[in-house]
């Protein structure tokens, strides 16, 4: 039996039916069309399913939908605006932070929250911040990179 | 995951009522953090969960007359970036540090982790050596449950099956005392090879109380109590030599992913002797 529930994601009401063992990233991929959010471990381990949830990360695949109800939800579909990258996005095409991109959704929103929250982390609390977020193809260094000079880029843009 | 049926009361009482009801097949679910992937594991299976996340009123971190007071549904984020708690009790702040990852950290909640009752679990000996106190409640009534003997075996507590978590009471330290925690683990966020809390109380130079516990030693955490008696009433300096073996010789650790028992015994004997040492010059400082 399914219910109904209203999800806000990327700042849409969005109206489904739900069964009440699906979790958030179940939803976001078969209900809501939005692809983007990955699932990998679905164990929460590998952070592929990370989205915002109120401006922070969370794995999505350890969310019930249901308890997602009320909560503003971003994916990495939400980040670009008006065809726009989101400077966290543009720095990792710049920075060549993307080899297969599996863990690349999840890595941009962990790196959006994380400046976000603290517009200038050193490059230990970038690692920390994304120490969620597993990647086999990168060993991390162009990812941290991307993030260093997203920080940079977004701190000169408040300062300019 | 398998089907199940999603409940979600209005109160912690409405949910103390719908564990009474549905006994064995109900488990309450917080951030689910730990929970999700039991189920996806298929290690339980229950057939209701009982959702308290967004309970309201249970989400804080308060000074209360004794201390400060941790409500059960506060994430472990809060509680890693919180003012009061970074200058009140800084080792629950850098234990936060090293609690699974940051998602887990923003979803997660403190109650869960406690009931939880994971044998290498970060909050546990911190509470334990901070001397706190969880309040419980259910339909009979409620009661205060110290954390030291909270902990009983893998995944198994002291909590019946008809309670919940609703706040933590953490008392403020008695003078000249300090306290630390280290987790060594390979890497940030992952099980222990060992972890030790600490708290000593100085008065002067001599180690007037100690209470230190180990984590990955046993088959839960482990109180080291003869270690505490080897050090209680000697001099920093001499107390800095003899506590590391003390506390290797006392853990029962296991050989598992993360070392082989030799291995983690060393490791007991190095941080522990580290994590005594910072709790002294906190200790100094209070």
């Amino acid at each position: 039996m399914k219910h109904p529930l209203e999800l806000k994601v990327n700042g849409e009401i969005r109206e489904i039916l739900v069964k009440p063992w699906w979790t958030l990233a179940e939803v976001l991929r078969y209900e809501l069309g939005l692809p983007g959010t990955k699932t990998g471990c679905e164990m929460g381990h590998c952070g592929v399913c990370t989205v915002l949830i109120n401006g922070k990360a969370v794995k999505s695949c350890l969310v019930l939908a249901q308890q997602a109800a009320g909560k503003d939800i971003v994916t990495i579909e939400g980040l670009a605006q008006n065809g726009q990258l989101h400077p966290v996005q543009q720095a990792f095409v710049d920075h060549f932070a993307v080899q297969c991109g599996f863990c690349t959704p999840g890595m941009i929103l962990s790196a959006v929250a994380l400046l976000d929250e603290n517009p200038n982390p050193n490059e230990e609390e970038i690692r920390a911040a994304i120490a969620g977020n597993l990647c086999r193809c990168t060993g991390y260094v162009k990812i941290v990179e991307a993030i260093v000079a997203a920080r940079d880029r977004l701190s000169a843009s408040k300062k300019g | 995951m398998r089907p199940l049926k999603l409940l979600m009361p209005a109160s912690i009482k409405e949910a103390c009522r719908m564990l009474v009801e549905h006994r064995d097949e109900a488990k309450i679910v917080a951030g689910g953090q730990s929970l999700l992937p039991l189920l996806k594991n298929r290690l339980v299976a229950p057939k209701y969960l009982i959702n308290i996340k967004g309970l309201p009123k249970m989400e804080y971190i308060n000074t209360t007359p004794k201390g400060i007071q941790i409500g059960t549904l506060t994430v472990h984020h809060s509680i890693e970036t919180s003012a009061l708690i970074k200058q009140r009790f800084p080792i629950l702040a850098e234990m936060e540090k090293g609690v699974g990852t940051l998602q887990i950290r923003n979803w997660g909640t403190i109650g869960g982790n406690i009931a939880h009752g994971d044998p290498v679990g970060d909050p546990g000996p911190c509470f334990i050596v901070l001397n706190a106190k969880v309040k419980v409640v259910s339909m009979i009534g409620e009661r205060e449950i110290p954390l030291e003997g909270f902990f009983i075996d893998y995944l198994e507590t002291v909590l019946e099956p008809d309670e919940i978590l609703v706040y933590i009471d953490v008392p403020s330290p008695p003078p000249r005392t300090g306290s630390a925690y280290h987790k060594e683990s390979v890497r940030l966020g992952d099980p222990p090879i060992a972890s030790v809390a600490a708290a000593i109380t100085l008065n002067g130079n001599i180690i007037k109380d100690a209470r230190i516990v180990l984590a990955a030693a046993g088959k839960t955490c482990l109180r080291a109590t003869k270690a505490e008696e080897v050090v209680k009433g000697k001099n920093i300096e001499q107390a800095l030599k003899e506590v590391g073996e003390a506390a290797a010789a006392e853990a029962q650790p296991f050989t598992d992913l993360e070392g082989s028992e030799e291995y983690k015994r060393e490791i007991i004997k190095v941080i522990t002797r580290r994590v005594v040492s910072q709790a002294v010059i906190r200790a100094q400082a209070a």
